[in-house]
């Protein structure tokens, strides 16, 4: 269990780096927003990433995957978040594969996960109802019928859903909303009749839509998983691209420091470098010290997880929980240090700041995350 | 197995067999041995575990066995660190000489400094004091006074010290002192090391917020000390001593664990206090709280870890090490104003009928946590040092 990448990780990382460096840089996400793109991110780009292997990069070689783990894609992700790079990682392959991985039958792991790692197949995850991440908070229903299910219900927040293919919608099929029981995990076709896809644009220019389901008829075979148990799936899955969202945005809060402590070696006020200041020295000192905890944190998670231990979920919620906080923290620092020019949309780090609110506020904010480590403590 | 997976097992069994029951409880305050001259046994206990980890050569597991360590890799300590934390076993002795001189003796030392005072550190014969601050140098270290001035193979030392913890029951100090006067004030220092039995040094306690009289002051009239008692070169003794600064902050960001001798932990409190409803902490704002803290702590432990495990596959940074102290003690006082809040009045008790000893204890713990950012360089120096040796941010003459 060691917190540091090994050296195929730093290597697969060294590439992550070069790659969007050169080939997504904060400005191609300025492009995309500015032409108000249809797909919102590049299919070039995502087309590039496939074929060097991103989409199956946590899937078992078995499934047409490269078995790198979530500590090889996680060591991407925070090569990613310092561009900003918008693509369907997350949602088809940190998430939809996951879920799939940990719910689907043989079959559907054959089929899925190899087209999802080959980039012909984009799945979004149907999950949140509300304003806030809660996976209990489940009240679209599927409704048993001969044959099949009848889903009815609308979902927010669902990542990259006017391209998907196909969606796993979550689904009551007993119990009530804040029940762990009865929620079952469903694959829909995006097209399939009664299905509405509207995209929503948030303040990070990224990929969200909401869906409603107006009794969406699928068959037995589209249930991932037992009928009644997709919590404990869904959850493990969820915790995957939890702990990969935060390495993410962990990436995105390194950048923007950076970027603030170069400013302040660069910038004269008063006839001296304003990086003199003691003032603004120690609220930098502080946000570094503060980085370091989370790099830890993030780590820490990283292992448990590989390692299979039972403490992950909870060390997980601690990573991302403490992220959260720091790039709160991070990214209103870094626009307040710039000053004047740091509102204004000329300068990237408005952007940073940005994407860290959603990527807070994605798969549950710091306050979901203390909670939940509570929960899974006993306290 | 590996070989490591070997030596945790026979460390284990070892602590097993050794480490008298009584030795596994949270030690008290009295019951802390700091060795010396006058060191007394609390118990027979306490002698016997002392002298077993004597014999090994544990109360400095990583130093060298000519010298009286372990002679352990840093990995093999970590482990050995880690069992002995597994069963609660107490530090056989804790000192200065231990945290601090030990380290800079094994780093500066001549071969005849080594042999003369390491043995007797790892045996806990010779307690040891430090002479760092002055009534006028505490945060501007460097522009200490107290002077050395030459006579013939000696020094002659006049001056006065502060804060030097528990000089009134120490038997050697470790003092910088100005050697030349005349030369930038970070040039003209020395690193001296002299029996604080000699003529002509006083030392009066002060008493603290806490209570406690462990600081002193301490002063030297015409104290006579040889030459050769200097440790690294003279009028180099500021590279020695922000090394021995180093080591005093990873021990302070260590302190936490030892410091805490009530036992009294946040979600403890919270427990006794407030009390769980349906395995829930029935108020939710503390609750949160207490996580938040407890995230906090598992992060800096975690970051030493890291930086270890960083070390051992040759991407290290001696950069995280900056951050220790500070997160380290600005927790500690954070954790002791939570619990303040959770456990109201009986947090506060200062003596008499109505509080538990733990109790009584935990009142000193949070005065003495506020002790913590401030030694060994303040809050506010670490966060200078990060932004000037880390982030590379210009000093004021904007160089």
């Amino acid at each position: 269990m060691s917190l540091v990448f090994n050296e195929e990780q730093r290597s697969l990382k060294d590439t992550a780096r070069g790659f969007v460096q050169a080939n997504s840089p904060v400005e191609s996400l300025r492009k995309l927003r500015d032409s108000q793109d249809s797909v919102g991110f590049s299919r070039d780009v995502w087309g590039q990433m496939v074929e060097l292997g991103w989409g199956g990069i946590i899937f078992p070689e078995a499934y047409g995957g490269f078995d790198f783990g979530v500590k090889g894609l996680a060591a991407c992700m925070e090569e990613f978040g310092r561009t900003l790079l918008p693509s369907p990682l997350l949602s088809s392959v940190a998430l939809s594969g996951s879920v799939i991985l940990q719910a689907g039958n043989e079959t559907q792991k054959q089929e899925l996960l190899s087209s999802i790692a080959s980039g012909e197949l984009l799945v979004s995850l149907a999950l949140e109802e509300g304003v806030r991440h809660n996976p209990v908070a489940i009240s679209t229903t599927a409704v048993r019928n001969e044959g099949g299910y009848t889903i009815s219900g609308s979902k927010t927040l669902v990542m990259d859903a006017h391209v998907a293919d196909q969606l796993i919608v979550v689904a009551r099929t007993a119990g009530q909303p804040g029940d762990h029981d009865g929620i079952s995990l469903f694959l829909v076709d995006a097209g399939a009749k009664g299905v509405m896809i509207s995209k929503t644009h948030l303040a990070d220019s990224r990929n969200y839509a909401r869906v409603t389901f107006d009794k969406v008829a699928v068959s037995d075979s589209a249930l991932l998983g037992e009928a009644g148990q997709g919590f404990a799936p869904l959850d493990r899955a969820l915790d995957v691209a939890r702990i990969c969202l935060a390495a993410e945005l962990f990436g995105g809060v390194q950048e923007a420091f950076e970027r603030t402590v170069e400013y302040l070696k660069e910038r004269k006020q008063f006839g001296v470098l304003i990086g003199t200041f003691q003032g603004l020295q120690h609220r930098c000192a502080h946000m570094y010290t503060e980085i370091q905890l989370c790099k830890s944190l993030m780590m820490d998670a990283l292992s448990a997880l590989e390692a299979g231990k039972e403490k992950a979920p909870a060390l997980i919620s601690a990573a991302k929980a403490k992220i959260s906080e720091t790039a709160e923290l991070v990214t209103n620092e870094a626009v307040q240090l710039h000053g004047g020019i740091g509102v204004t949309d000329e300068l990237e780090i408005g952007f940073f700041m940005k994407r860290a609110r959603v990527a807070q506020l994605l798969l549950g904010d710091a306050h979901f995350h203390y909670d939940r480590y509570a929960r899974l403590e006993g306290f | 197995m590996s070989d490591l997976t070997t030596f945790r097992q026979e460390i284990r069994d070892w602590l097993n067999d050794n480490c008298p029951e009584s030795m596994r409880t949270p030690v008290t305050q009295e019951e802390q041995i700091w060795g010396g001259r006058n060191l007394r046994f609390p118990t027979e206990d306490a002698k016997l575990w002392f002298d077993r980890c004597v014999e090994k050569g544990y109360c400095v597991p990583d130093w060298p066995e000519e010298y009286g360590g372990a002679g352990f890799s840093a990995k093999e300590t970590r482990i050995f660190k880690e069992e002995m934390a597994r069963l609660n076993c107490r530090a056989p002795q804790v000192n200065l000489g231990i945290w601090m001189v030990g380290p800079a003796i094994l780093e500066f030392g001549t071969e005849e400094q080594k042999r003369e005072h390491l043995p007797k550190i790892a045996r806990g014969e010779i307690r040891w004091c430090q002479g760092y601050s002055e009534p006028g140098a505490g945060s501007d270290l460097a522009g200490l006074q107290c002077k050395a001035e030459s006579d013939g193979d000696d020094y002659i030392i006049n001056g006065s010290k502060i804060w030097t913890s528990y000089a009134d029951h120490s038997d050697w100090i470790y003092c910088l002192v100005r050697t030349d006067p005349d030369a930038p004030k970070h040039e003209g220092i020395t690193f001296l090391l002299f029996d604080m039995a000699s003529e002509g040094v006083d030392a009066k306690p002060i008493e603290l917020i806490t209570g406690e009289t462990h600081f002193c002051q301490t002063f030297f009239d015409n104290v006579r000390v040889p030459k050769k008692n200097a440790l690294g070169v003279e009028n180099k003794g500021w590279t020695v001593a922000k090394r021995v600064l180093q080591f005093e902050r990873n021990m302070m960001s260590d302190m936490e664990a030892s410091a805490n001798t009530s036992g009294t932990t946040p979600r403890s409190a919270a427990i006794e206090h407030i009390g769980l409803v349906d395995g829930k902490l029935a108020d939710p704002v503390f609750r949160q709280s207490v996580v938040r803290h407890e995230i906090q702590k598992r992060a800096l432990d975690k970051t030493q870890q890291r930086m270890a495990d960083e070390f051992a596959q040759g991407v290290g940074d001696m950069s995280v090490a900056m951050i220790l102290k500070y997160v380290g003690t600005e927790e500690e006082k954070r954790k002791y104003e939570l619990i303040l809040k959770i456990a109201g009045e009986q947090a506060l008790g200062w003596s008499g009928e109505g509080f538990s000893d733990a109790e009584l204890q935990l009142t000193r713990d949070w005065l003495a946590s506020k002790t913590h950012s401030i030694a060994g360089g303040t809050s506010e120096i670490q966060l200078n040092i990060i932004a000037k040796r880390v982030l590379g941010l210009p000093d004021a003459a904007g160089k």
